[in-house]
């Protein structure tokens, strides 16, 4: 057997894990090149602070399914939970919290409660049965390809086989946005609103934004079929995740290397062949898988000669700009929320109280600026997890929308009062927050880019929008893990099925591959 | 409304004029202009004939300043063009022009031009359609500048057995040297003005290139020097009997920009268009690259070809057939004339394979109208070489100068 990897894979993000190892127990001879000095890329644990840890980007676990951890064996490999199916809370200034799963004889009346019931019912009932999209290869069109069409007559008959009514439905709100979808179905505004923040979670959308139906749907998709079913936090934070996945990889002979930085794709007649390290070392590998985001594949790491004019213009207009940023708070004391009790503090908490607050909070967005009132969503690992922490002492984490990547006045100037708006914000739920305070630290989509080298800074690779879904994501000619150029391969966020720690696109990816090589 | 102090709106004046207005108002006969590329230009000054015999046998002046021109600048400037036209560019040195066309991913013609290399890293690219937004996604990921630089140029074509004469007599010693495809620099009057031995008639001839200031004083200068060598100044008709001899082809005429299609299967490929001897496919990556490997290994399915058609009715738009039933339709022709040069009717035809190939026999269905009476003729058509006619004059350096 040569010595030639069959593989090599970009960048060790929890999809490059996954690609690396499914393609390893292939048998495939895989390896995977990480810049940074450590695995995992935006789902990852670090010290922020002399003995705090955090989960730098993404914070909570919800969208790795089953199949992917069953198959892998990612119990057996070190994934264990620290919290299971934690329940999301409506924070509320006055102390009215709403806890989801909605209940009887809480804050909701009682016909929001019946409502609730049964609008996740049919939510639910959606998501599954597009559920099999995400987990395939997205179809090409009007390519005459046999398979193809068989997967766009699947998919006709998923939304068929809803039925008359509930497909009615579907098409329906499909192209709705989330504003008048919970308007409709709910009284109570923080109710409405939690629904809104789920759709808006990572976007570039606010609740009226045309499509943002679509985005609640392709979330509660992704949730569906998930291990374990709902929201989860893993033993150690989401590096825990990347970590088991690292392991699995290296068991079945992936051999992975951090701290080494790929500068360009090596092209050798027209095929990727290798890649080029920014020490110029050429490694030499059979097919050749970015986990980077399209704007870093395309134009980072394979340089627009070898590509054509039209497609470049495609991925030129591919919207990836971030409008989340990450607060991370080490505290002395754990937070005080109003009338929330200490057990809540393991929950998903959320800032959120009604739809137009989270209009309004996107506004902002639109024309550059940060939201004044941002909408929050709120995790205390330290609460479930103890270790992240010194003994007694507390870690906070909150993704905070909406912040865009490039702030009208540079995020250098504005930064600062940026946190403290996000503070006040959140002291205005919990009191006395601001004294307890030790070490506190703000993620832009701009520090993000730095840090996690996602262009844009936007953690899905690129926003979630109808025209950026699906089979023309993130464009049409790269859609299906291939691209132009042979033997290179996609295999990260920007690709289908897109972001959150689920390691689809990867598996998708290293499966395309595997049939391409057959 | 003018009142006389203010220029009138420019919404009532939406056509530019050349530098060389005054010059050709001046000499047209018959009123007879176009729009061509957002400037009013002359189609007749006289008549087509006279104009056409001054290309063939003596010296014919064009306006060809609303050639869309791009100057294209910057370090990654040649590795820019040679993604994005099929020919190498690598290969043309500086000093030097080539003749170019550039595709789309599908490998489709966009549209066809000329390519100056004025330094190592300065190039000019001439064309026929505007194309900055092309030019300009092309350039993401090269150090590249492109400018438009149509309105600050003005241009004429010298096209002729006399050119050369006229240009002597007009002061440019030594621009009988100048090879075809080369570019040089000379004085007229003391007046600056870059020289190319470039032309669409393929006969002997130049094109300059000078200021606008300067236009008119050229114009006045060349008309002096050429009195006694038959200079005259043509429209785009004459000039459009000369290329088709010639074996040029025209954008939107015998193909359709692959931007501007709106119909599937409208679009060309330079392997259809019968310019493979401009695609390089060992050069590295071009826009359209994979395209054309893949077109070519599937077989090109049509091929533009010059046909030579019995009888003297030139056959303008005609179908044509494999057979003369006029049962099985394979294709039509683009570009038709009769020939005053090579005394042939002649003509430019998209052919379904296999017709194409050269020695093929194929049917001309022609409508003839006369005096409102419409006849049918179909004539026999023979699938030929180009360029129909390709005098010896067009190479020959030192050229002919007396």
């Amino acid at each position: 057997m040569s010595d030639r990897y069959q593989a090599i894979v970009i960048g060790a993000g929890h999809n490059g894990l996954s690609c690396a190892a499914y393609l390893a127990r292939a048998g495939k001879r895989v390896l995977v090149l990480e810049a940074a000095s450590r695995v995992g890329g935006a789902a990852v644990t670090r010290e922020f602070a002399p003995g705090f840890s955090i989960s730098a980007c993404a914070h909570l676990l919800h969208q790795m399914p089953r199949t992917i951890v069953n198959e892998l064996g990612l119990a057996s490999h070190g994934l264990k939970f620290a919290a299971e199916r934690m329940a999301t809370i409506l924070l509320s200034e006055n102390g009215d919290n709403v806890r989801l799963p909605a209940q009887a004889g809480g804050v909701l009346s009682a016909s929001d409660v019946a409502s609730y019931s049964a609008f996740m019912v049919r939510m639910r009932r959606f998501a599954a049965h597009l559920r099999p999209m995400l987990d395939a290869t997205p179809p090409r069109l009007g390519s005459g390809a046999w398979e193809d069409s068989a997967a766009l007559l699947r998919l006709a008959w998923c939304i068929r086989s809803l039925g008359r009514t509930d497909m009615r439905e579907l098409l329906r709100i499909f192209g709705m946005n989330v504003y008048d979808l919970a308007a409709e179905h709910f009284e109570a505004p923080a109710l409405r609103a939690a629904i809104a923040f789920d759709a808006l979670l990572g976007t570039n959308a606010g609740p009226r934004t045309p499509g943002t139906v679509l985005t609640l749907l392709y979330r509660l998709a992704t949730e569906h079929g998930a291990a374990p079913a709902g929201m989860s936090q893993p033993v150690g934070g989401l590096g825990a995740v990347s970590d088991a996945l690292a392991t699995v990889a290296r068991a079945a002979g992936a051999e992975i290397r951090t701290g080494v930085r790929v500068a360009r794709v090596h092209i050798r007649n027209d095929r990727a062949a290798g890649v080029l390290l920014e020490d110029g070392t050429i490694i030499e590998g059979g097919h050749i898988i970015s986990n980077a985001d399209p704007r870093t594949s395309f134009f980072g790491l394979l340089g627009t000669e070898y590509l054509d004019t039209g497609f470049v213009r495609r991925v030129d207009h591919f919207r990836q700009s971030g409008q989340a940023a990450k607060v991370h708070l080490a505290l002395s004391s754990p937070p005080m929320f109003r009338n929330l009790h200490p057990d809540g503090l393991r929950e998903r908490l959320l800032i959120a109280p009604s739809l137009d607050y989270l209009e309004n909070a996107y506004n902002a967005s639109k024309y550059g600026e940060y939201s004044d009132a941002p909408a929050i969503e709120i995790v205390v690992p330290s609460a479930s997890d103890s270790a992240l922490a010194p003994p007694g002492l507390h870690v906070v984490s909150a993704i905070v929308q909406y912040a865009p990547y490039a702030h009208k006045a540079g995020w250098h100037t504005v930064r600062g009062a940026f946190l403290e708006r996000v503070i006040d914000t959140i002291e205005a739920y919990a009191p006395g927050l601001r004294q307890s305070i030790l070490h506190s630290e703000l993620l832009t989509p701009a520090d993000i880019e730095t840090e996690f080298g996602i262009s844009g800074g936007q953690w899905h690779h690129g926003d979630l929008a109808f025209d950026q879904f699906f089979m023309v994501r993130p464009v049409p000619g790269a859609a299906q893990y291939e691209t132009p150029v042979a033997n290179f391969f996609l295999c990260g966020a920007g690709a289908h099925p897109g972001g959150g720690v689920m390691a689809v696109a990867g598996r998708n990816a290293a499966l395309q591959v595997l049939k391409k090589a057959a | 409304m003018s009142d006389g102090l203010h220029p009138p709106p420019h919404y009532n004046r939406p056509l530019l004029a050349t530098p060389f207005q005054a010059r050709a108002r001046a000499r047209s006969q018959v009123d007879q202009f176009v729009a061509w590329a957002g400037y009013t230009t002359v189609d007749v000054y006289t008549t087509v004939e006279q104009e056409y015999f001054a290309i063939r046998n003596a010296c014919s002046v064009y306006d060809l300043t609303p050639m869309v021109k791009y100057r294209i600048t910057g370090l990654d400037a040649e590795r820019y063009l040679n993604r994005l036209v099929t020919r190498d560019v690598s290969r043309l040195k500086p000093g030097r022009v080539a003749y170019a066309v550039w595709c789309n991913d599908d490998g489709h013609l966009i549209d066809d031009g000329t390519l100056f290399r004025l330094g190592a890293s300065e190039f000019m690219l001439c064309t026929a359609e505007r194309q900055l937004d092309w030019l300009l996604d092309s350039a993401i990921g090269f150090d590249v500048d492109v400018a438009e630089i149509t309105t600050t140029i003005a241009a004429l074509s010298l096209q002729g057995p006399t050119s050369c004469a006229v240009l002597k007599a007009a002061g440019l010693s030594g621009v009988e040297n100048l090879r075809p495809f080369c570019i040089g620099r000379f004085s007229l009057d003391g007046k600056e003005i870059t020289v190319s031995r470039t032309g669409f008639t393929g006969d002997l001839g130049y094109e300059l290139w000078m200021a606008p200031g300067n236009a008119e004083a050229v114009w006045d200068s060349l008309m002096v020097a050429g009195r006694t060598r038959g200079i005259r100044p043509i429209g785009s008709q004459a000039l459009d009997m000369a290329r088709i001899e010639a074996g040029f082809i025209m954008p939107n005429i015998d193909f359709v920009s692959a931007e501007a299609t709106v119909r599937i299967g409208r679009a060309r490929s330079p392997w259809e268009l019968g310019l493979d001897w401009l695609v390089d496919l060992t050069k590295g990556h071009f826009n359209g690259r994979r395209a054309l490997l893949a077109e070519r290994k599937r077989g090109v399915a049509r091929r533009l070809v010059g046909l030579d058609i019995e009888g003297n009715k030139p056959a303008e738009k005609a179908l044509l057939y494999a057979d003369k039933r006029c049962k099985r339709e394979i294709g039509a022709v683009s570009s038709a004339l009769w020939s005053p040069t090579c005394k042939r009717n002649l003509a430019l035809a998209m052919l379904d394979t296999p017709h194409f190939a050269t020695g093929s026999e194929v049917f001309a269905e022609i409508y003839l109208c006369r005096e409102l009476e419409w006849e049918r003729r179909v004539a026999r058509a023979v699938v030929v070489s180009k360029p129909f006619f390709a005098p010896e004059r067009r190479k020959v350096t030192p050229a002919w100068d007396r």
